[in-house]
Formats: C-alpha cells, structure tokens, sequence
C-alpha cells in the first residue's frame, strides 16, 4: 500500500469532510469532489483496518543479547517437541 | 561445709547460654515491635514487647529478603527464632528466621503498605492514566509463554476473528525472578514503536502466584511505560497493585482481548457510519437539485410560450367580443331613445339637443375603446413579465453553472439513475457550448 496516511489522520480527515457535505453550503461541484476525496479516504481506513495482519509472535532472547522474533506457535512446538 | 561453687563470668555466661540456647532453639513469640533500627549493615534491630516485659530481637539482612511487608514501630507481630546469648555484653536476643503481622496475613500487610506508599507517591492518580490507542494494531504481552493468560488471549482472537498483531514476551509470572523479568519485559517492550497498547498479566492462582504483580519493581515499569498498559491479573476478584497502576484494569486475560478487540469494532462501526453518512448527504443533494430541476421544467411546460400567448390572445378575443357586444347594445339602446329624441324633436324642433347628444355619443364611443385598449396593453405587460421569468427557469440556461444533461448516445433518452447505464455504455453530455461524447466505465 502507497499510500502511507496514518490511519487516525485519514479518519479525522474523512470526519471533516463528512460534517462540511451535512453543513450543505457547497455547490454540487465542491459536494461531489469532496464526496470523492471523502470515498477515497473510507476505502484507506477499511483497508488499513482490515489489513492489520492476525499474528502471534514471541520475542526470545539470544546468546548475545540479541533479540528474536519468531511466531508464537511455532515456538510452543518446539518447546513441546524437545 | 558444704563446698561453694564459685563462676566465673565467663563459665556463667557459657552455661546459660548453652542453656537457653539448647531450651530455646525454636520458638514463637508475639509482641509488639518498638526502637526500631535499621544500620547500614542492612541488620533490623528491635525490641518485643508486651505490657510486662521486653527482649531484643534481630532479623538478619538474610532473612530480611523473605519478609514481604514492612516491619514498623507499633506492629504486633508473631514470630519464629531462637535465642541467643551474645556473651561478650551479656545481654540475650531472639534471632528472628520468620515473622509475620497479627491478625492479617503478611502479605495482606505488605500489599496494603506498597499500595499507600505508591499512592503516596501518586502513581494511581487519574490524571496520568493514558487513554487506550483509538485503533490498536500491535499488542504487547508480557506473560508466561506456557501460561493460561495467552492461551485465553489467543482463544479469544479465533473466536472474534479479530486480525491483532501481537507481540509475546516471555517471562515467569511466579517465584523469584519473576517480578523483575515482567518491569524489564515492560522496559524492552517499550522500545518498539510500533507497539499501541501493553497488555501485563497472568492467569489465576493464590495470592502468593499472584504476588510478582504486588511488586514495587512491577509497578514502577508499569507507571513508567509510555505504552498504555492493561493489567489483566488472575481472576475478577484478585486485585493487584499493578490494577492500580495500569491505565486500564482488566478483571481477566480474556477481558483484555475483549478490550482491545471491542475498540477496533468501535472504529470499524464508526467507520461505516461516516461512509454512509457520506453517500447520504451526496445523494439526497443530488435528488433535491433534481427535484428542483423537475419543477423548473414543469413550470416551463405550464408556461410554455406558445401556450402562453394562445391563451392571451384567446382571452383577448373573448374580451374583445364582450366590449364589443356591450357596446353594441349601448348603442343600440341609445339610438332607440335616440329615436324617441327625435320624434320629440321632430315635434319640437330643439337643433341644440340633437349636437348634445351627439357629443355624448362620441363621448361613450370613445371612453369604451380607451378602455378596450389599456386592458389589452395591460395584459401585454403581464405577458413580458412571465415571458423574463421564463426565460430566467430555462433549463438551458442552468448549463453554464456546471449541470449537464446526460443522454444516452444511442438512443438520446435521459439519464437520470446509475441504474440506467451500463459500463461501456456511451454517453453525450450537453454542456453550455457544446456536447461531450463519453463512456461508463
């Protein structure tokens, strides 16, 4: 995904144009290229909402300090299997 | 004689000491706790008391590690230890191994003496508690790995089908090591800036596998993450101090999987209430301008020019045909009395009332044409009024201001509805100077 908005400004943004089309003192031209921006801004939020990725991950650490990150299950197996 | 046994000092204090020390080697005792000093040795001394009679007493920094609470001037207490004769001065003491509070548990006591001195401190106050992330993506957890707690957050996100990132950190939530493996796991946890919220806990257990979150040390990491943290400790009943630092309490694990579950529907729902919101305000916009557009053109047809100026010219005919007829009639009856005039005058031969009448005659002739004439004009004017107005609600004239009239290339009809066209169908939009061919795509 390009477009790197963060999701709480495309909302607050998305918010606005909401209450200026309710306010209704624009002209059909302004009306429909905010409805445009407005629809834009939705599908971003939908998206980012929807794309948050369904992960467990667990954080080990290694020898030398360094961190890990390895996937949750994956890490209960092998301390089962040893 | 019988023979004197004579000590000396040395050989007395031996034997008491061998005496009490063997007769006294494991007791209780209860008191309460006066003159209490803690050198830098780490060492606490103090004296036990009752209303009668008082003993030193001492817990070695050693045994000091394993007393959860605060010992304090003015406690009563129960203890274990044996005495011992300190020879050099003389004196004896209870070496204390373990000693808790009277009447409430140990840790009872010690939980509610951490709880005042961080209250004291203001790390329950409201106004430092953060507001949970408004849409949290990854969370952090720091729990046993093997633990009930992340077996219940897990089973808590397949059954929401919630998409949550989350991060584990591993630490033992019970025994020794465990209150500072949870502050560092906090501490590290931290350092990822992608992470929104911190959840910190376990699942249930006895006060005393609860206790690492009862820990100054806990608490500290928990008032000191800038990551909001929920603390989600055993079950709804047990509280902890670290319920009290955290942000937000949740009453079990799974509650606060709940919790951050519930707030990404929260936004999800807001979310679909904007969009909705937004296609409404734009589509009944767009039928109150065609609603206004529809009447502009019905009050054309009703007032269509040539329909107009029929109906002007009708009603101008029936007029004339009225002033006509009423004026014939005038007439008519006046030349009838006219007649009559005449025969008097014949009889009477009056020539100056023969021009009188006439003049009068000429007068009413008149009268009625004028009268005719400013009517017609009248209606004229009105006409040329309504005509403008016309011509102002012409549809045409909308054009420049940014409406277009969509019309299918094919067959011309209107298109009023999304629901008329087809992708690829194409289209001719009139503007006010010319015609756009285009396509639905």
């Amino acid at each position: 995904m390009k477009n790197e908005i963060k999701f709480e400004d495309a909302f607050g943004k998305l918010e606005n144009i909401v209450k200026k089309l309710e306010e209704g003192n624009l002209s059909l031209e302004e009306s429909m290229k905010l409805f445009e921006e407005g629809i834009n801004l939705s599908k971003v939020c939908a998206l980012k909402l929807e794309n948050a990725e369904k992960k467990v991950e667990i954080l080990i650490k290694g020898e030398n300090g360094s961190t890990l990150i390895k996937p949750f299950e994956k890490f209960i197996n092998e301390e089962t299997d040893e | 004689m019988v023979e004197t046994q004579i000590y000396k000092v040395s050989e007395l204090t031996k034997l008491i000491k061998e005496n009490l020390e063997t007769n006294f080697k494991t007791i209780w005792i209860e008191g309460e706790v006066s003159n209490l000093k803690i050198p830098s040795s780490g060492h606490i001394y103090f004296t036990l008391k009752d209303e009668f009679a008082q003993i030193q007493a001492v817990i070695f920094k050693t045994q000091r590690k394993l007393i959860r609470f605060d010992v304090k001037d003015g406690l009563s207490v129960i203890a274990n230890g044996r005495i011992t004769v300190y020879e050099a001065r003389g004196v004896y003491q209870i070496i204390i191994d373990y000693i808790e509070p009277k009447g409430i548990g140990a840790l009872q006591l010690a939980f509610e003496q951490l709880k005042a001195k961080l209250a004291g401190d203001g790390l329950f106050e409201e106004k430092f508690k953060k507001k949970l992330p408004f849409f949290p993506k990854k969370i952090g957890i720091v729990t046993s790995p093997t633990g009930a707690a992340i077996r219940d957050i897990i089973h808590v996100i397949n059954r929401r089908f919630a998409n949550l990132h989350i991060l584990v950190y591993p630490v033992k939530v019970q025994g020794d090591e465990a209150a500072k493996e949870i502050a560092n796991g906090i501490e590290e946890l931290n350092k990822f800036d992608d992470i929104d919220v911190l959840i910190v806990g376990r699942g249930g257990g006895s006060i005393e596998d609860l206790w690492a979150f009862n820990e100054e040390i806990v608490a500290r990491a928990i008032f000191a993450s800038k990551i909001p943290v929920i603390s989600a400790v055993g079950h709804e009943i047990d509280f902890t101090i670290s319920d009290f630092v955290a942000d937000v309490r949740a009453p079990t694990p799974s509650a606060a999987a709940e919790l951050v579950i519930s707030s990404k529907e929260e936004i999800q729902k807001d979310l679909h209430f904007l969009q909705s919101r937004l296609k409404e305000t734009l589509l009944s916009k767009i039928k109150y301008l065609k609603k206004s557009v529809e009447l502009i053109i019905s009050m054309c047809k009703a007032y269509a020019p040539l329909k107009l100026i029929q109906k002007y010219y009708q009603k101008i005919d029936e007029l004339t045909s009225r002033i006509d007829k009423k004026t014939h009639n005038l007439i008519s009856g006046k030349k009838e009395s006219f007649i009559i005039m005449y025969g008097k005058f014949l009889e009477h031969k009056p020539t100056h009332a023969i021009s009188r009448y006439q003049e009068i005659l000429g007068l009413i002739k008149n009268r009625f044409q004028s009268g005719m004439k400013s009517l017609i004009a009248n209606y004229k004017k009105e006409y040329l009024k309504r005509f403008e107005i016309l011509n102002f609600l012409n549809p045409y004239s909308q054009l420049g201001r940014g409406y277009c009239i969509c019309q299918k290339s094919n067959d011309g009809s209107l298109v009023k509805y999304i629901s008329q066209v087809k992708t690829g169908e194409k289209l001719s939009l009139t503007l006010k100077d010319g015609k756009i061919s285009c396509e639905v795509d």
